[in-house]
């Protein structure tokens, strides 16, 4: 492939464009009417190109990404499942694309018909009382469930609920989601096979806690099999649990947070509804929640009337807005457009699935990499790098290898518990072959690390770009394009 | 292998500490540096902060994470080591030698309580 990396700004010539607009037909010139305060000085500084020159720029950016659509994306915690085209045509339907925020609620009937179907659809998926899906994205939902706790704790005049109790394994987002919401980090133990430890959290649960927040199955991909008893555990002492949603895929159709006990929970529509992920999504990131905290949902919401029509409504007793408006609609389509066709049944299948793959994966590959915690686990599992330590050949190396075999590489040095994590997660849209080529390939760079271990850490040599100085880029960023071109001029 | 120093002491943060006449020297271990990997910032307190044991007195980030660093001892920040500022990698080729900060301690036994090379070589085995 041509070395492409040009940035539009270089194409740009003076006049040059690929539009021309009507004259106006209201007769009257708005500029003339904008107060001189309102007005710029100078122009904006755009670039000026063609529709040609457009086109074949971002074609050849593009051809540089690696996608689902591309190959393989074992990206664990992050469900790179297929996004079906069909998701694709129906989101893009002109009676969704052309509608307005702020158009009449009577002419938008059907959008507010389908987010309330979606809605529902949730809250079956999730054994929970009501849904609302104005959240952006996953640690945006994280951020409105504890909002939601947190307005629960004050409508009790129980001001001293605080902490949030979070495990040591859990995503990033928890701990920042709780600091964000105003709230302290309490860390809880988890025991040498990942699960929470019991015992540990039991002397953290005094009339200061304001819930915990949980993924399961865990970070490691095992099934918190105490779940009953930490629910127990936590509403006796008067706390709320929050369920990461990050990790739902495997429990699809099968095991529901709200049947756990679960009060309040978020829903990556970007992971387990197979909506585009990465790259900005955009995603979304529904908040269901218990019956007794529905009132605190954010506003503005969808109400179903008696007559079957659908209207926007606002609640006094909710924690407020988070959102523009009922949040980001695309992604909602996408993701009812996935549910409808998948269907009650074969829903059923995505948990099972998902599982059966990484498990695959797994046993084929503990020989050769550290299986830290075995027995079955869910939709992925973490390895603590290569098995022979001896090569120098580190996670990171074998990250990069496997972009040379075409491979996404998997996430690397996540969870934090172990020093050379590597988590896979393969979802269950994968054939057995690709499962195949990836194990194949994995081995190959186990015995590379043997045999050449520096083939190993030169890696990757085949792609576009080789390693990058990670260390420089951190010391010295260059961060905008003026800056570029002055350092390309020196 | 990672390098443990006969005569420092060391918290299971994975901190070291070197008490010469009431005054503590503080870095981090090799064994840190090592599972930081390449260091691009030192984020240190400034002269004149207190300081207390077991308490975050600033952070160490790498291309991998960043961490907190835990202070091991009490007392008053007397000087940091500037030279950090501008080449934290200097922490990567010799975590002993480039310490971070020095502190007047306030409670000279609290050196005491920490691992001693023996202790601290256990840690980093599990």
């Amino acid at each position: 492939m041509k070395y492409y990396d040009k940035l539009i700004f270089e194409l740009s010539r003076p006049g040059r464009k690929g539009y021309e607009l009507p004259a106006t037909d209201f007769g009257h010139d708005a500029f003339a009417e904008m107060p001189a305060t309102l007005m710029r000085e100078k122009d904006a500084d755009l670039p000026e190109v063609s529709e040609l020159d457009v086109v074949r720029h971002y074609t050849n950016l593009s051809n540089k990404n690696f996608g689902v659509d591309t190959g393989f994306y074992p990206l664990g915690s992050c469900t790179m499942k297929y996004n079906p085209k069909i998701n694709e045509e129906l989101a893009a339907l002109p009676a969704f694309t052309q509608i307005h925020p702020l158009q009449d609620e009577k002419s938008i009937q059907g959008a507010l018909e389908l987010y309330w179907n979606l809605q529902h659809a949730l809250s079956n998926i999730a054994g929970l009382y009501e849904f609302t899906l104005n959240p952006y994205a996953g640690a945006h939902g994280e951020l409105t469930g504890l909002m939601v706790m947190r307005q629960y704790h004050i409508a009790n005049g129980d001001l001293k609920r605080t902490k949030v109790i979070v495990p040591d394994s859990a995503h990033g987002t928890n701990p920042a989601s709780a600091m964000v919401a105003g709230l302290q980090v309490v860390e809880v133990k988890s025991k040498p096979n990942g699960s929470i430890d019991v015992e540990d959290l039991k002397p953290l649960l005094d009339d200061t806690v304001a819930g915990i927040m949980m993924t399961n199955p865990n970070t490691l991909g095992m099934f918190e099999t105490e779940i009953m008893e930490i629910a127990k555990l936590v509403h006796e002492a008067g706390g709320l649990l929050y369920y990461d949603g990050a990790n739902l895929n495997p429990l699809l159709g099968k095991v529901r947070p709200g049947d756990m006990g679960f009060d309040i929970m978020h829903i990556n529509l970007h992971k387990t509804f197979s909506t585009p992920h990465g790259g900005g999504g955009p995603g979304s990131g529904p908040v269901g929640v218990v019956e007794k905290l529905a009132k605190f949902l954010p506003n503005p919401r969808v109400k179903k009337n008696s007559d079957g029509s659908f209207t926007i409504t606002t609640d006094e007793d909710s924690l407020g807005s988070i959102s523009t408006f009922l949040g980001n609609f695309g992604v909602m389509m996408k993701a009812y457009a996935y549910i409808l066709t998948l269907g009650k049944e074969n829903l059923k299948n995505v948990g099972p699935m998902a599982t059966l793959n990484a498990n695959y994966i797994k046993e084929s590959l503990k020989d050769d990499y550290l299986l830290p915690i075995e027995g079955v686990c869910k939709h992925e599992f973490v390895f603590d790098g290569l098995k022979d330590k001896s090569t120098g050949v580190t996670t990171l190396n074998v990250a990069k290898r496997l972009l040379d075999y075409g491979f996404h590489a998997p996430t690397i040095y996540f969870p934090l518990l172990f020093h050379e994590s590597m988590m896979i997660e393969p979802t269950e849209t994968e054939a057995l072959e690709t499962l195949d080529e990836f194990i194949e390939v994995m081995h190959k760079v186990a015995a590379e690390a043997k045999e050449n271990p520096d083939l190993v850490k030169d890696a990757p040599v085949t792609t576009l770009v080789r390693k990058l100085d990670e260390t420089g880029a951190a010391k010295n960023p260059i961060l905008t394009y003026r800056h570029l071109v002055s350092e390309d001029n020196k | 292998m990672s390098k443990i120093l006969e005569n420092l002491r060391y918290a299971d943060s994975h901190e070291w500490v070197k008490l010469e006449d009431g005054i503590a020297t503080v870095g981090i271990t090799d064994y840190a540096q090592h599972a930081l990997g390449s260091i691009v910032y030192v984020d240190m307190p400034e002269e004149g902060d207190e300081v207390t044991a077991g308490e975050e007195f600033g952070a160490v980030e790498s291309v991998k994470a960043a961490s907190d660093l835990i202070s091991p001892v009490s007392g008053t920040v007397i000087e940091i080591n500037t030279a950090l500022e501008d080449s934290p990698e200097l922490v990567n080729e010799d975590a002993y030698g480039n310490w971070i900060m020095k502190v007047e301690v306030s409670d000279p036994a609290e050196v005491e309580k920490l691992l001693d090379a023996e202790g601290y070589a256990k840690i980093c085995e599990e």
